[in-house]
């Protein structure tokens, strides 16, 4: 019969122990065991959420410099790019300067020779024509010293009139 | 031979019908005279030797040898080989007619078994209680407050879980927000498993956290001593958990921290149970009845469920150690080859009560905290 009949020192002893026991369980060893158990939960989860902010913000950071890299490689390009569009238009710009000036100085170097070649010719026309009175002069002089050859002359110049 | 076949087949099948038959009837005395039956008278100077084969010339009773050691004790029994009797006397505290009396269990040890005027008879209906010497019935009652062998093993239980929990809270302050450490790396899987299986799952988020003290206590408690219960040897092999008073104080625990934690809905689904027609309500009070039952069995479970598992498993063990005796009694040889057989179930049964050791403490841990989810759960808002 002792087996299912519970003794009153047991109880006794049992209440008053375990109640101590969960007394000072509670107080020394449960209440900082559970506060530290929650405390290092909690750490983890703090430390796994900056990880991952600063991951995101990593990103972004790679982000915003590759941005930054690709905005100054097009104003590289763009700057360069005017550059040569400048030079090409400097160039030509040179270029057909140079050209109206050359043409120009073709055009008064022709005038020139031109002038010249007038002046010349006049001065060389008059001066056959000098020369050719000057000899006309001098064979008339000669051929016309005889009469006879004065009547001839006028003849035949009286011919070739009527001739024509 | 054929005989004694026979015998050997008919005292195997007591022997387990014993079992089941002690632990579900209600009169225990049913076990004790079935018992009687079992007694062997052999000559048995044997390997084993009882002192009570030396005393009565009497057989060995598996019956009274399990009883001895699965109910409490003023005396830790350690090792008794022949005439050397190795135990540890514990101290006797009695309350008898409004006077106090303490000395050491060791003084009954002579010819009446008695000591200033009170006597610790070895058999007999009062077998293993202290009487008073020529009481008269309706007299005053001796109180026993003596530190009986389970009491002894409930100190030595509390000292070890205050040692080791107050080291592992000490660990825990000591690296704090680290990967805990030895014991405190053994242990934190079953605090966590507690929490956030038992209490979070049970109680809610809320209010778990009121109760995880006393839920950490029970399921530590209960978990350690079912482990030293397998242990044989001192400070072992004390039936802590297998003794109903110890079941008792717990359940009551239990059954008085869910009734003041009960809230307004808690109880008004006990007096007026919802979903149940009103005829079983008035005008004879059925529900209400039913369910007051039903508060008060929850613990009467928790008690009983827990006490017997834990005795059963150490009475499984003994018989089967008491197999061998009884079969030694017959013959030594037929001992020694039933011992083979025995040993083998033995340590299947131990193996056995490893898993009930933990699964006892659990199944008495998460009843309690889903009793407390009850008596704090908080009505829905339609």
């Amino acid at each position: 019969m002792e087996l299912i009949t519970p003794g009153l020192g047991l109880i006794f002893w049992m209440t008053l122990v375990f109640l101590a026991l969960l007394f000072l369980l509670k107080k020394f060893a449960w209440i900082p065991i559970l506060k530290a158990l929650k405390d290092r939960e909690d750490a983890i989860t703090d430390a796994l959420t900056s990880a991952d902010k600063a991951k995101e913000e990593m990103k972004q950071l790679q982000f915003s410099n590759e941005q930054l890299l690709a905005d100054a490689k097009n104003e590289r390009d763009n700057i360069l790019n005017e550059a040569r569009k400048i030079k090409e238009k400097i160039i030509e710009e040179a270029r057909a300067k140079a050209s109206e000036e050359a043409g120009h100085i073709t055009a008064s170097a022709l005038e020139n020779i031109r002038n010249e070649k007038m002046a010349a010719l006049t001065e060389l026309k008059n001066e056959v024509g000098q020369l050719s009175i000057e000899i006309a002069k001098k064979i008339l002089q000669r051929e016309l010293a005889d009469p006879k050859k004065q009547e001839d002359y006028a003849r035949h110049l009286l011919e070739e009139i009527n001739l024509n | 031979m054929r005989r004694h076949f026979q015998a050997i087949l008919k005292l195997f099948y007591r022997t387990l019908l014993v079992i089941p038959l002690f632990l579900f009837s209600p009169g225990v005395n049913s076990f004790a005279s079935t018992q009687e039956g079992v007694n062997l008278n052999a000559a048995n100077d044997s390997v084993f030797t009882k002192e009570k084969i030396e005393k009565k010339a009497e057989g060995f009773n598996a019956g009274d040898m399990i009883m001895e050691h699965v109910t409490d004790s003023h005396e830790w029994h350690i090792l008794e080989m022949g005439h050397f009797k190795l135990l540890i006397p514990l101290p006797i505290i009695l309350f008898y007619d409004g006077q106090l009396y303490t000395f050491c269990s060791s003084r009954f040890h002579n010819e009446e078994r008695s000591y200033q005027g009170f006597s610790l008879p070895e058999e007999g209906p009062e077998k293993g209680k202290i009487v008073r010497l020529g009481a008269i019935p309706g007299g005053p009652g001796v109180y026993d407050f003596s530190i009986t062998k389970t009491v002894l093993a409930i100190f030595i239980s509390a000292f070890l879980l205050l040692v080791i929990f107050i080291s592992i809270a000490r660990s825990y302050s000591r690296n704090r927000n680290k990967a805990p450490k030895g014991m405190q790396s053994l242990l934190e899987p079953l605090i966590l498993f507690i929490r956030d299986d038992i209490a979070k799952s049970s109680i809610g988020e809320k209010k778990y956290e009121k109760y995880m003290p006393y839920l950490l206590t029970i399921f530590f408690f209960i978990f350690l001593n079912n482990i030293l219960g397998l242990i044989p040897i001192f400070p072992g092999g004390a039936n802590v958990t297998g003794n109903i008073a110890v079941t008792m104080v717990m359940a009551v625990f239990t059954f008085i921290l869910t009734t003041v934690s009960g809230n307004k809905h808690y109880w008004i689904d006990i007096v007026n149970t919802p979903g149940v027609p009103w005829w079983l309500k008035l005008p004879i009070p059925l529900m209400p009845v039913v369910e007051i039952i039903g508060v008060i069995t929850k613990p009467f479970v928790l008690m009983v469920r827990l006490f017997a598992n834990m005795a059963a498993g150490h009475i499984i063990t003994l018989g089967f150690i008491s197999l061998i005796f009884i079969f030694g009694a017959m013959n030594v040889a037929l001992g020694y080859g039933v011992s083979v057989g025995a040993v083998a179930f033995m340590i299947f049964m131990n193996l056995l009560e490893l898993l009930v050791a933990f699964i006892q403490a659990y199944v008495f841990t998460l009843l309690s905290a889903l009793y407390f989810g009850l008596a704090t759960i908080e009505p829905e808002h339609h």
